[in-house]
């Protein structure tokens, strides 16, 4: 088994969500340089659909693991906040960090999406230095998760050598 | 080498002009450089996406500007549009002009939106040709064998 963090990370994948082709775009070269894996679509409900969420049931496992969610705020449609809670009304969905993009500074706006549980809230034109305040959170929480399952591997096994003992 | 020399010098002094005159801004600097090997035309692509996506919400925004019932909610909807992607390549007088816009829509001002509209053509059709000019450059330079000196 690999220790933590040695060695190369599997890359992180993050889903892009946007209307616009050229906000898609920039956003895809961003993260890619970033040596994130990035999937684009541009409405919330291709988002859901790829995250195997149709009509609010978790339809299908999905195989390809998203790491991160980043999507516009104002898009036709699903807004980026619909979708944001969409997601975190989702059991099986709702772990995934959420980071919101606007072009507008509005406070309001900025509260009701870390309210209802954005990561990070990220004011257009996105930039390098923004995508690169993404990675701490991914890793720390990659680093609490295989800790957890470590753990959890540790206890099953004196669970089992306590029922060979006693057996 | 002086050829290579001289274009190098016009293309900086070109480029260090669209910013004095506010037509770029630090953005297009950051596009620059999300440039590189792999990626050799990243500007001019999302440049040319911005001029696809322009021409087609200028001609929406002259479309509803025209209608018996204005639906400035509309309007105002294609003006944020512009603005936005005028703000991601850092066409700073474009993204300027479209706030104008976005205020007489608020109050909804019709001769106001006319105005704004011609305005925002305006600055849209500078910068077009601006960016074109300094691709040419560019290309002018990369062909004569020479390096685009970088920001």
């Amino acid at each position: 088994m690999g220790s933590l963090g040695s060695g190369h990370a599997a890359q992180f994948h993050v889903l892009a969500v946007d209307d616009s082709i050229l906000e898609r775009k920039l956003i895809e070269r961003l993260l890619k340089i970033s040596s994130f894996q990035v999937t684009a679509v541009d409405s919330g409900i291709k988002a859901l659909q790829f995250l195997g969420l149709q009509d609010s049931t978790y339809q299908f496992h999905q195989e390809v693991e998203v790491n991160l969610i980043i999507t516009d705020y104002c898009m036709p449609g699903m807004t980026g906040f619909d979708l944001l809670r969409k997601i975190k009304e989702s059991t099986s969905l709702k772990d995934i960090p959420v980071v919101i993009m606007s072009s507008e500074n509005v406070p309001s706006r900025i509260n009701r999406c870390l309210e209802e549980g954005a990561e990070e809230f990220i004011l257009k034109p996105v930039q390098l230095s923004d995508v690169n305040k993404l990675k701490p959170h991914l890793l720390r929480k990659r680093a609490e998760e295989q800790l957890s399952m470590s753990n959890k591997r540790k206890t099953m096994k004196e669970c089992n050598s306590e029922e060979l003992t006693n057996s | 080498m002086d050829g290579i020399v001289e274009l190098q010098r016009q293309l900086v002094e070109y480029t260090t002009s669209l910013y004095d005159e506010g037509f770029l801004d630090d953005q297009f600097i950051q596009l620059q450089q999300l440039q590189d090997e792999s990626n050799p035309d990243f500007v001019v692509e999302v440049v040319s996406l911005f001029f696809e996506d322009s021409q087609r919400l200028l001609n929406e925004l002259a479309n509803s500007l025209e209608q018996q019932s204005l639906d400035f909610r509309r309007v105002d909807a294609h003006v944020h549009q512009l603005k936005g992607s005028s703000s991601s390549i850092g066409a700073q007088r474009v993204q300027g002009a479209c706030i104008m816009f976005r205020n007489y829509c608020e109050v909804q001002n019709v001769e106001g939106c006319l105005k704004c509209l011609q305005h925002v053509k305006n600055e849209y059709s500078l910068v077009k040709s601006k960016l074109e000019t300094l691709f040419k450059l560019e290309q002018q330079v990369l062909a004569a064998g020479g390096t685009i000196p970088m920001p």
